[in-house]
This record gives structure tokens, C-alpha cells and sequence, in this order.
């Protein structure tokens, strides 16, 4: 067993864990963050993606040894303090760019980290910015629309989140 | 009391969903982030055999392993029954004892063979690992022809054959049209006609919803209940099946399905993994949870198509049909799953699509095989109906000459011919073909790309363009009771729904279909804000619990709005029928001068009038009711449709197909859809979207394959290729509006529309491209390897091809 020091969605936690053990499983099964979800044991579909040290990351890609003395963020820790949305999320809600819901956590958490590393991409950046995100339900235009308006919401906001 | 302003209509507004919040924020109730005290997690020993005698199993081993508390064989299991069947589509259909954890004989990669509980996922996974299971290997079967022919050794020995029914409707015999084989016979000695043949392959398919499937077991619940959470399309259907196959009395079940991450059809069965949860939680009388993996999910999970599609289709020289005959080979897998006998057969009435054709003979043979079993993946049987007719018509163009709008426009059921008794023995209430053809048309700038395809031709461009059409429909709203009983389907297709008007103004309904992603909470508050004039926001929807929604028939089918919506108006017509009796009463009118609308009931002619709200509390209260009148305005109904409805519409794609690489780029995608009445155009975008991405995924990337040893290739996501936001276009979408005349919404189905069109359009785009260079056909998924060597093997064996051109360029 390792100890670990991880700070997810701004409470630090410290845990004994289990060197095998995945960062997504960490999050799940020891800090109740089961709003980050999994959906394959190949890290294609995304669904786990969170945010290390703001930079998105497929968590099942992650041992959480190896998020010992750093910062996570997940989909629970996205929106302000008084539940005020984050951009990327009401973009998700308007341009109805969810349907199950599944892949949705992953989805948003790289768009967020999308948008940062490009705040003005263009359709076809989007779409190879997503490419490492799976749905299966929208057939992804209305997901693209949603990082559009979000991009757009941002720029208005001056980027400042 | 004064007139008050009417609020704007909610049926047609793009109202956002309801149901995103606790989605985008994370947290969401997914049946695998379910935690009860002392569960116990569950992690199965799979088969890595596809055809094999169970030996011998040592669990010694396993049994000791850190934190597991129980081994369990099939042989531990004496309680387990066989998974039922629902569908046996003839009378002697034949069908192996399907259990749950086998006892002697595995028949496909995956079956379970031992279940294992642990206090952790972890441990239990560890311990799969320490199981020793030895295996007599016997032959195994994957070739579908020689599963049919006899050629192949037989899987289910006691069956004495791989054959386990065969289907046939023919029009002459039935009355509905011509004898097929006659006029096919006819047509090959007329001059004046043709007869085109052909074979396609259906590939295999995995729903791949992006929710592995999981289950929950509380075996202790409130008075002797069993409680159940599952990732399920069917908790009410579940819970029958497993009284019915598992001997479980009916009362002591209670199903819930929380937050279901896709279904697509996949979610429609009552599984191995959910009995084996359910036998090790009673065995224990603790709570118990499995979650598959994604590779289970893809090994163990049932998969859909996989049909051979042998098509005979005759028709006159100026491209009038004049009979097709449709002979398939449908592959069952090792059993048969819960509606996997019928799915084929729901083809059967569609193979005509929207065309008059005289004479139709369709025949059905299903086969096993050693392979996962076959069941429901969006469409369930007519997206491979929709794909064997709508290249033929493709076909018979280019045998013909002909563009292939025009072949459609000469054999389709012209606006005025409605409604129309089709040849296959359905009435088609209503449609119009040709509006949806030409408003497609329009958007996609047919006569353009044509005249580029030509100059691409021309000047031996190596980017090559092809245009594919698909003018289909569907039939939907599964589905009327008494015909699923003339196809001896074990269970009705009504659905159910109850309205509970509460004294603060809510309104609560509950319904007995289950969304899993679709928006039904949405659409179906719109609904009845406006039936009862109560705002958006009051009204509630309650659903996926068998002790909330105690009645039901679930999600599948595009029944959900065309069957259960309509149970939700009938409820919500209850309601007012109701409140009109004590309006009148608190009105001192009689009921015959009372007006409802908006949401208030008026005395004709007066200013006098209540709300429907007023009416909720003076029931609650009861103060001041007519004599003889029940203190409740609460209502519930069942509607069985008299009919399907048929959603249809025009698809055009244009493919540009890189000669020298193979790769197909979808360049544009139009897709005008006739779901009749619109609830919600955005929800209504996301499904056709959403089935766009399905059906253009069949044509082009996904391909479940098994090796000749029974071994599934194509096991994960590494290797079943789901497409990413890259590999699909942006859709053209648009609609035209001919109401259902089956229900007073007039609304059709849409959750299967876009992939039941999609897919033979994408094919004839391809194929339109590269038939100049004597390609005939390219198998599916049409991927850059297959396209390319058939634009090698076409090249050099046909060289000088200069009748099939394709199309009208």
C-alpha cells in the first residue's frame, strides 16, 4: 500500500492505496466521485476524463499513485460554489448535447481542457479535439455546437475561467 | 374571474431537457455507482472456449483467495432456470435450454462458468485468476450457410440440427398480392423485363452503449421484497421474465432502471449476469453487485444483424417491379435471446419498403451458431430491410440505366394513394414520398454534385465522388397487441400511464415506458402541459420502477411516444373528464355549457370559470364535491394502437472515395424525415442525429468478427471500431409533417429512423463512386482496405466496364 496526498475538487484527501490501483478507481470507490464514470478498459471512450493539475487526463490511464501531490478536478467540481454552471456545461445543456448522459462527465471535462489549450478552434478542431472521446448516442454535431457556444461564452467572459 | 392569456403551445417547442442537470454536474445515478452496506462485488469466470464439455471446475483455490466469500459453479445453482425466449415465431421452433451458469456445455466465448463474490471488485477479479477449469474441446460453428445446409456438425445435439425455424409470408398465399416466384419465373423469359439478383452480407453488429451493463441485488428489501437496480431497457419485462423463468413470485420483485447510459436495444434482455446477481445475493442475504467490463460487455453482451440476404428482384424495362423474392439466413448465435427469433421477422413487412410491388415472397431461415446470441440493435430487422431494398432499387437502376431517384419515383405509393395496403398486408396511414424526395433534393444540390461527379470522372480526379439514396420508411410504435399476437410474440404491446394531480399544483405522471437517454421526461411534460393547460414546470414524470410504474412495457421500438404518449393523453383526458363533473359543480352549471381550455374550465358564454389546479384542491380537501363523487381526479389508462405508424423519408449522400487509399469521407449528408407530429425538434434532431451515427457506422467502421475458432476478433474498443466526432460529417437535417392518422397526437416513432435510412445510402454513395471501375459491390463495414482492393480487383478484372456507369451523371 502507498499513501497518497490528492486534492479532487478542492478537499485534499489522503488515502492508503493499493499501487495497482487506477486513478478513476481511486476517485470512485474512495473519494465518491462517482459523477466520473467508466466505460471501457482500454482508455478509447473517454467517459473517466477529469483534470490533472487542469490538464484533461483519461483517469483509467492514471495510477493514483501517481496523483499523489497533485490536483484534480472532475465533472462534480465544474460548476462554482453556487451551483452556477460552467460555460461548457450550460453549452451541453442548450445545444442538447447529451442524451444518456454517459459519456457526458469525460465529454465536458475535454472540452473544458479543449478550450484552454484552444480557445477559438475551429469545427474540424473540435472534432479532433473530441477524438478521444466516444458517443454513442448524439452522432456528436450538437457536442460540436456545444464547444462552439461555449468557446463563444468564454471569449465574452475574457476567458477568465 | 377574467380570460386569461393562453400560453404558448408546448408541443413544437425546443424546450431543453429536463433531464440534464444531475447529468452535467456529475451526479448521476448510474447503477454501477450504487453502494449498499455489506454488498459484495461479483466478477465471473468466463468461457475462453466457444464449443466445450465443462470437465472438471476446481474452486479450492479460489475459495481461499483474500476477501472472497463465495465461489459458485452452475452445479451451485440448482435453482437457476433456463432464459426464456418470448418470441417463438412458429410452432416448432427450436430452442436449447439456455442457463443462466451452464452446468455441462459451454456454446460460445464468454458464457459464464463460475461467479465469484469478493469484498472488493479487486479481490474478485483476482480471484477469477485462481479457478481451474478444464474443458473437452468440441467442433465449432461459425459459417451461417453451413449452419443452414447441414454441412456444419451440430451444436445443440438434442436439437438434431443448427436449424431453428423457418419463416415464410407469401403474398400469393396470403392474399395480398401475386405469387413472387411466379412472376420472377415469368419475368426471366420476358424480354421486356429483368431480373436482378443479388447477395448481401449483414455484418454482425454490437450496440456498444457507452453504459457497461450493471446490476444491483438487495434481496432484503421492505416486506420480503427483492430489490433490483439494473442498466436495462425493460424493468417491467424483466420482471415477468424472471417470475416466469426463474420461478421468483412476481410480488416480491421490484426492478428499477436509475440513470441508463444508452440502450439501443442492447438493453433489451433479461441476462446470464442479472440472475447470477440475483441467485448469489439470495444465497448470501446480502447485496450483491456486478459490473462487466467493456470486453464482457462486448463478448458476453447479445449483438445484432447478421444476416445473409440472398434478394431476387424482377422488374419491367422501364423500372416498374413486378416481384421480389427475399430469402435470409439469420444468425441466432448459440441461443435465443429474448425477441432475437423475431427480430428477422419484423423485417418481413418492410423488405417492400414504400413501393407497389405486386408480388412478395419473403422466407426466414434462423441458424445457430457458436457465437454470442443475436437480438435487438436500433432497427431490429428493418434497417436490413431498408438495406436489401434500397440497393436493389440501386441495383436496378444501374442495371436499367436509370438515376435512381427516378426508378424510386416510378415504383412508389404516390401522396393521394393513401392510405395504402401494401403487399406485405399493412396499411400505411399516410405519407408523401414525394415532398421528402424533393425537399432533400433541394438541400443537397443533387444536379450539382452530379455534374461535379462527372467532371471528377472526366478528368480522372483521385478523389471520386459518389451520390447514394435512401427513400425509406419504417414501421413503428411496437406495437399493436393483436398483430404481435398473429406473430405469436409472447406479450402485447400496449402501454400504460397514470396521472396524480396533487393539491400544490403538480402533476405527477407516471408511465410505463423507461427512457434510457431519449428525452422522454421532456417530451412528455410538453404533452401534458398542454392537454391539462399547466405549466412546463409542474408537470412530473415518474418512471423505471416497478413499485412506482407498476405496469408497463418499456422502451424499444420507437413505441415510447407513439404508444406510451398516447396512454398519457388518454390518462390526462380521464383527468379532465373528472375535474369537468366537479366544475360544473362548483360552477352551479350543468356540464354540457362547460368549456376546458388553457387549463381552466368556463361556462359557455360567461366569465364564470375554475382552473384545474382549483379542481386538484378542492378534491384534496373534498369540502365540496357532488354527491357521489370520488374525492380524486386520478386517472390512468392503457392504449393499444390499432395500427403502426411509418415514419419515412428521404436520405442523400454524397461520398468522396480517395482511389488511391480507399478511405470513403462522407462530403454531405441530407436527411428529411417524416416522423409526423413534432413534441420537441430538438430532441427529434438528436435522435436522427444519434441514428445517422449508427447507421452510417454499419456502412462504414463497425464489423463484429469472429475467427473460425468461435473467437470474438473484435473485442474491445481497440478493435470494433465506434466512430469519434472525426469520423462522422455534419447533417443536413430537415423534416416534412404528414400526422399519423393512428393516434391523436399524430405523431411517428424517430429513435430508429436515422439508422434504417442511413446505411444504404452511404453504401450506394460508395458504390456510386467506384462502380466505373467495375466494382460490383464491397462488402460491409466499407473500410479503406476493402474499398481499395475492389478498386484493384474491379480495375484489372473488368476493365473496360462501360455499362455501369451509376446513376444519371
Amino acid at each position: 500500500m502507498a499513501k497518497i496526498t490528492v486534492a479532487v475538487d478542492g478537499t485534499t484527501y489522503q488515502d492508503e492505496v493499493e499501487p495497482r490501483m487506477l486513478l478513476v478507481q481511486y476517485l470512485r470507490e474512495k473519494v465518491g466521485k462517482t459523477g466520473t464514470l467508466v466505460g471501457c478498459d482500454t482508455s478509447n471512450c473517454g467517459a473517466c476524463t477529469v483534470l490533472f493539475d487542469g490538464v484533461s487526463v483519461k483517469s483509467c490511464s492514471v495510477l493514483a499513485v501517481q496523483a499523489d501531490g497533485h490536483e484534480v478536478t472532475t465533472i462534480e467540481g465544474l460548476a462554482g460554489i453556487n451551483g452556477e454552471l460552467h460555460p461548457v456545461q450550460q453549452a451541453f445543456h442548450d445545444k442538447h448535447a447529451l442524451q444518456c448522459g454517459y459519456c457526458t462527465p469525460g465529454m465536458i471535462m475535454r472540452s473544458v481542457s479543449l478550450l484552454k489549450e484552444n480557445p477559438h478552434p475551429t469545427e474540424a478542431e473540435i472534432r479532433e479535439g473530441l477524438n478521444g472521446n466516444l458517443c454513442r448516442c448524439t452522432g456528436y454535431q450538437n457536442i460540436v455546437a456545444a464547444v462552439q457556444q461555449a468557446a463563444d461564452a468564454l471569449a465574452t467572459a475574457g476567458g477568465a475561467r | 374571474m377574467t380570460t386569461t392569456e393562453a400560453p404558448p403551445a408546448e408541443i413544437g417547442r425546443p424546450r431543453t431537457r429536463k433531464e440534464d442537470q444531475h447529468l452535467i454536474t456529475g451526479h448521476s445515478t448510474f447503477t454501477d455507482s450504487m453502494v449498499l452496506p455489506g454488498m459484495v462485488h461479483l466478477a465471473m469466470v468466463r468461457s475462453p472456449l466457444a464449443h466445450a464439455t465443462i470437465t472438471s471446475i476446481d474452486t479450492t483455490a479460489a475459495r481461499k483467495a483474500p476477501g472472497v466469500v463465495g465461489v459458485w459453479t452452475g452445479r451451485d445453482f440448482p435453482e437457476q432456470g433456463g432464459l426464456a425466449c418470448a418470441w417463438p415465431i412458429t410452432p416448432d421452433m427450436k430452442s436449447p435450454v439456455h442457463l443462466p451458469v451452464p452446468t455441462d456445455t459451454v456454446n460460445h466465448v464468454g458464457e459464464i462458468v463460475a461467479v465469484i463474490a469478493a469484498r472488493t471488485k479487486a479481490e474478485a477479479v483476482d480471484a477469477v485468476e485462481l479457478v481451474d477449469v478444464q474443458y473437452s474441446e468440441l467442433p465449432v460453428v461459425t459459417d451461417l450457410a453451413a449452419a443452414r445446409d447441414g454441412s456444419a456438425p451440430v451444436i445443440h445435439g438434442d436439437l438434431g440440427t443448427n436449424v431453428s425455424a423457418t419463416w415464410v409470408f407469401d403474398s400469393g398465399a396470403a392474399g395480398t398480392g401475386g405469387d413472387a416466384s411466379a412472376a420472377i419465373e415469368a419475368a426471366r423469359s420476358d424480354p421486356d423485363q429483368i431480373v436482378v439478383e443479388r447477395t448481401f452480407r449483414q455484418q454482425r453488429l454490437i450496440p456498444a452503449y457507452m453504459e457497461p451493463r450493471s446490476t444491483v441485488c438487495d434481496p432484503n428489501g421492505a416486506g420480503d421484497q427483492i430489490t433490483i437496480w439494473s442498466a436495462t431497457q425493460i424493468p417491467h419485462i424483466l420482471r415477468t421474465m424472471l417470475t416466469l423463468s426463474q420461478g421468483i413470485p412476481e410480488g416480491k420483485l421490484r426492478i428499477i432502471a436509475p440513470d441508463v447510459g444508452g440502450g439501443f436495444g442492447g438493453k433489451l434482455e433479461v441476462t446470464p449476469e442479472e440472475v447470477a446477481t440475483i441467485m448469489v445475493a439470495r444465497q448470501l442475504g446480502k447485496p450483491a453487485k456486478y459490473t462487466e467490463t467493456r470486453s464482457e460487455t462486448m463478448m458476453a453482451a447479445h449483438h445484432g444483424r447478421d444476416q445473409i440476404q440472398h434478394l431476387t428482384m424482377s422488374a419491367r424495362k422501364d423500372g416498374t417491379i413486378t416481384g421480389f423474392d427475399v430469402d435470409l439466413t439469420a444468425n441466432m448465435g448459440a441461443y435465443l435471446a429474448l425477441v432475437g427469433p423475431g427480430v428477422p421477422i419484423l423485417g418481413a413487412f418492410m423488405y417492400n419498403a414504400i413501393y407497389k410491388i405486386p408480388a412478395y415472397r419473403f422466407s426466414c431461415t434462423n441458424v445457430f451458431t457458436n457465437e454470442v446470441m443475436t437480438d435487438a440493435y436500433r432497427g431490429a430487422g428493418r434497417p436490413e430491410a431498408t438495406f436489401a431494398i434500397e440497393r436493389m432499387m440501386d441495383e436496378l437502376a444501374t442495371e436499367l440505366g436509370m438515376d435512381p431517384i427516378e426508378v424510386r419515383r416510378r415504383n412508389w405509393i404516390r401522396h393521394e394513394e393513401f392510405p395504402f395496403t401494401t403487399v406485405a398486408g399493412l396499411t400505411y396511414d399516410s405519407g408523401n414520398y414525394e415532398e421528402a424526395t424533393d425537399k432533400a433534393l433541394r438541400h443537397f444540390g443533387y444536379d450539382d454534385l452530379r455534374a461535379e461527379q462527372q467532371r471528377r470522372r472526366e478528368s480522372g480526379d483521385r478523389i471520386q465522388l459518389g451520390i447514394g439514396t435512401s427513400t425509406f420508411t419504417e414501421m413503428c410504435g411496437l406495437a399493436p397487441s393483436r398483430v404481435l399476437g398473429s406473430l405469436s410474440y409472447g406479450a402485447g404491446g400496449w402501454e400504460a400511464a397514470s396521472i396524480r394531480m396533487l393539491p400544490t399544483g403538480v402533476v405527477e405522471v407516471v408511465t410505463g415506458i423507461s427512457p434510457h437517454g431519449q428525452g422522454h421526461v421532456t417530451g412528455f411534460s410538453q404533452i401534458v402541459a398542454d392537454r391539462l393547460g399547466v405549466p412546463f414546470e409542474n408537470v412530473k414524470i415518474l418512471h423505471g420502477d416497478t413499485n412506482i410504474s407498476a405496469k408497463g412495457l418499456d422502451t424499444y421500438g420507437s413505441r415510447s411516444l407513439a404508444v406510451g404518449g398516447i396512454a398519457v393523453v388518454k390518462a390526462a383526458d380521464k383527468v379532465i373528464a373528472k375535474a369537468k363533473t366537479i366544475a360544473a359543480h362548483l360552477l352551479e352549471a350543468s356540464e354540457d355549457d362547460i368549456d376546458f381550455a388553457h387549463g381552466s374550465f368556463t361556462v359557455r358564454g360567461t366569465e364564470s370559470s375554475v382552473t384545474i389546479g382549483d379542481i386538484a384542491l378542492a378534491t384534496f380537501t373534498g369540502h365540496n364535491l357532488p354527491d357521489g363523487v370520488e374525492s380524486s381526479l386520478d386517472s390512468e389508462a392503457v392504449f393499444d394502437p390499432e395500427n403502426f405508424s411509418f415514419p419515412h423519408g428521404t436520405h442523400l449522400c454524397a461520398a468522396e472515395v480517395d482511389t488511391e487509399t480507399g478511405k470513403v469521407t462522407i462530403r454531405k449528408y441530407v436527411a428529411v424525415d417524416d416522423v409526423g407530429v413534432v413534441i420537441n425538434p430538438l430532441l427529434v434532431d438528436g435522435q436522427v442525429h444519434g441514428g445517422l451515427a449508427q447507421g452510417i457506422a454499419q456502412a462504414l467502421y463497425e464489423e463484429a468478427q469472429y475467427s473460425a475458432d468461435g473467437q470474438l476478433t473484435s473485442g474491445t474498443f481497440v478493435d470494433y471500431l465506434v466512430p469519434s466526432a472525426v469520423d462522422l460529417p455534419d447533417y443536413i437535417t430537415d423534416k416534412t409533417i404528414t400526422p399519423s392518422t393512428s393516434n391523436p397526437l399524430g405523431v411517428k416513432g424517430v429513435g430508429e429512423a436515422g439508422t434504417i435510412a442511413s446505411t444504404p445510402a452511404v453504401v450506394n454513395a460508395v458504390l456510386d463512386a467506384v462502380r466505373q471501375f467495375g466494382v460490383a459491390d464491397i462488402p460491409m463495414p466499407m473500410t479503406p482496405a476493402r474499398v481499395w482492393q475492389a478498386i484493384q480487383d474491379g480495375s484489372t478484372a473488368a476493365g473496360s466496364n462501360s455499362s455501369s456507369t451509376g446513376g444519371a451523371a
